[in-house]
């Protein structure tokens, strides 16, 4: 068999592996059910009547079909990091060593892991649509547009777990990671269109918010879900996330060959 | 099959490996011996793929651990100082998981994995998650995972450490029976018994390096040979025994005064245990016990290593 089919094999059973860890700690799946039903409910409810986000056709537009473009790509986000303390986890644990004697692919026990976080991301946002319509999200992309949406925050999600990776490998503890990640995804969802429109935003944070990725994520999964914009302003959002995979795929796997080898 | 020359390794200013040379012919099992942080660990990792070493080569069933690692992983079964095992996962399925991880075929992975779980008494466990398995059974499964393709070498860093007597002798039989089979094996211990039962070499490092090497009885040789010794019943009486003793003896007597004892080297047994009981009869010595010993194991390590004398209260008098 050729190295791309080991590959394949090797990765799917590091997938295997991680699904067997999840069946057997289900509260490991807290993170991508609980909250972001939580995070539905509480923007929903708590922000719904407060937060005026401009009118549609002389209605005014419903906050919470705006509302899930954002609370979709911030657990897509925490997801796609959260990659990074899950692998720190697995590298102060002895199986490490197991793997990296065996003749398998070594970069399998990453894509293993990355795969296994797309499939915990893609549940979550499953488990947000469902929540999101009964508390009134109408979703009016058509099939087109709403698959192309969640295609689209996975992507992010995915290219995101690749940053976790290179992070995941250059922290000494799960829980220092953990900090980090607060403090880094928490400002960049809030400075964004996530939760609200950016133009009540001072000036310089206004410049910011509408440039960073996550605002356009954030935005072309709100244009897909809504059918307002169909395909237009989208594509900066799959080129921010073609960078990231492009820029972090291979640092995480050399921050993470480093890290293993000494 | 395994081959080290001039290996190097530093962790900042520790120099855990300085220069370590080895070489174990197939189908033998190599002892090496050496105190904690002697560069044991280090040396089976650089061996293993695991650690990159700073200078010095190295190759494993003929292949070349730097440059080639993945090969030599495909002939190579490991079981490091600590157990690499998924303690979420139950036994049978961190050994199936390994096999196949080895390019083992789905149905050998099958088989070789229930046959394991058997020989390392797991079976009853073996659809238990490791989290529940004591030190033991980690150990045994551990061995079993290094064991699932049947490579031609087998790496075991203290294979013995935190097993019960029974266990001890299992793991011992286990690997004689891999070595009796072809197996090459390298294995670290700190016990000397250990290393004097399984190995048909044995080198002995410090510091990184490799400090002796031989069989055991080389070794045993190498510090020196016989010797008779006696404990007295009274304390004052110690400087008239080694008087005694060192008018037959070979060299200098060793005297340990807290335990009344004294001991000489000797050239041969003939009449010697006869005449020393006479003489120190007549120079009016009471004689508690009396006889030959040959150098442990123990005493050819500490005195190879220096890491504290054989007994620190004994003196070369
Ligand atoms: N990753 C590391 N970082 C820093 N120092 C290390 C590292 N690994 C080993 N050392 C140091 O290198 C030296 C040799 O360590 P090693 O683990 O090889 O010894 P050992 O012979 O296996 O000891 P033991 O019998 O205690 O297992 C020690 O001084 C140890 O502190
Ligand atoms: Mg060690």
């Amino acid at each position: 068999m050729t190295g791309f089919v080991w590959w394949l094999r090797d990765s799917w059973e590091m997938v295997k592996r991680n699904l067997i860890h999840i069946r057997r700690t289900p509260e490991l799946l807290l993170d991508v059910t609980l909250s972001p039903i939580m995070f539905v409910l509480l923007f929903s409810f708590v922000f719904g009547g407060a937060i005026n986000v401009g009118s549609e056709g002389g209605e005014e537009a419903s906050y919470i079909n705006f509302l899930m473009a954002g609370i979709f790509v911030q657990t897509v986000a925490f997801a796609g990091i959260y990659t990074g303390v899950l692998l720190a986890n697995d590298l102060q644990k002895g199986m490490i060593d197991r793997f990296r004697s065996l003749p398998m692919s070594q970069s399998a026990v990453l894509t293993g892991r990355t795969v296994t976080d797309l499939m915990r991301a893609t549940l979550a946002v499953a488990i947000m649509w469902i929540v999101g319509m009964l508390v009134g999200f109408r979703p009016e992309g058509g099939l087109v547009g709403n698959f192309a949406a969640v295609g689209i925050m996975l992507l992010f999600g995915f290219a995101l777990s690749w940053v976790g990776v290179a992070m995941g490998a250059l922290v000494r503890t799960p829980e220092a990671l953990q900090g980090i990640m607060f403090a880094v995804v928490f400002p960049l969802t809030f400075v964004s269109s996530a939760f609200v429109p950016t133009e009540t935003m001072p000036n310089w944070m206004r410049i910011f918010a509408e440039n960073q990725p996550m605002t356009h994520v954030v935005n072309a999964v709100r244009d897909l879900t809504l059918g307002t914009d169909l395909y237009a302003a989208e594509l900066p959002s799959v080129i921010w996330s073609v960078a990231f995979l492009a820029a972090f795929f291979p640092l995480g796997l050399w921050l993470y060959r480093r890290r293993t080898t000494q | 099959m395994i081959e080290a020359v001039g290996l190097h390794k530093s962790f900042g200013d520790t120099h855990a490996l300085a220069g370590l040379d080895l070489d174990v012919a197939e189908g033998t099992i190599l002892g090496v011996l050496g105190p904690n942080g002697a560069g044991k660990t280090t040396a089976v990792r650089v061996l293993t793929t695991l650690t990159r070493p700073d200078a010095g080569h190295a190759t494993v069933a003929g292949i070349d651990v730097l440059r080639h690692p993945s090969e030599v992983r495909a002939k190579i079964g490991v079981a490091g100082q600590y157990a690499a095992l998924d303690e979420l996962l139950t036994g049978r399925e961190n050994l199936r998981m390994v096999g196949r991880l080895y390019r083992v075929s789905t149905s050998d992975v099958r088989r070789r994995a229930d046959e394991l779980l058997e020989r390392f008494e797991l079976t009853d466990a073996a659809d238990r998650t490791v989290k529940t398995y004591s030190g033991g059974m980690r150990r045994r499964l551990d061995l079993g995972a290094a064991l699932m393709a049947q490579p031609p070498v087998i790496f075991l860093d203290e294979p013995t450490t935190g097993l019960d007597p029974k266990g001890r002798l299992s793991m011992w039989d286990l690997i004689a029976g891999l070595a009796r089979s072809g197996t090459t094996v390298l294995m670290t211990t700190q016990y000397l018994e250990e290393a004097d039962q399984l190995a048909d070499d044995i080198v002995v490092i410090d510091h990184g390096r490799v400090i002796a090497r031989g069989s055991a009885d080389d070794l045993k040789r190498q510090v020196g040979g016989e010797r008779l010794e006696i404990t007295i019943s009274d304390a004052p009486w110690l400087d008239m025994a080694r008087t005694v003793l060192e008018a037959f003896g070979e060299g200098p007597a060793r005297v340990h005064e807290e335990e009344r004892r004294v001991s000489v080297a000797v050239a041969s047994h003939d009449g010697v245990l006869t005449r020393a009981i006479r003489e120190l009869d007549a120079a009016g010595v009471h004689v508690d016990d009396i006889g030959f010993r040959r150098p442990t194991l123990d005493e050819v390590f500490l005195s190879l290593t220096g890491r504290g004398v054989v007994e620190p209260a004994e003196v070369e008098a």
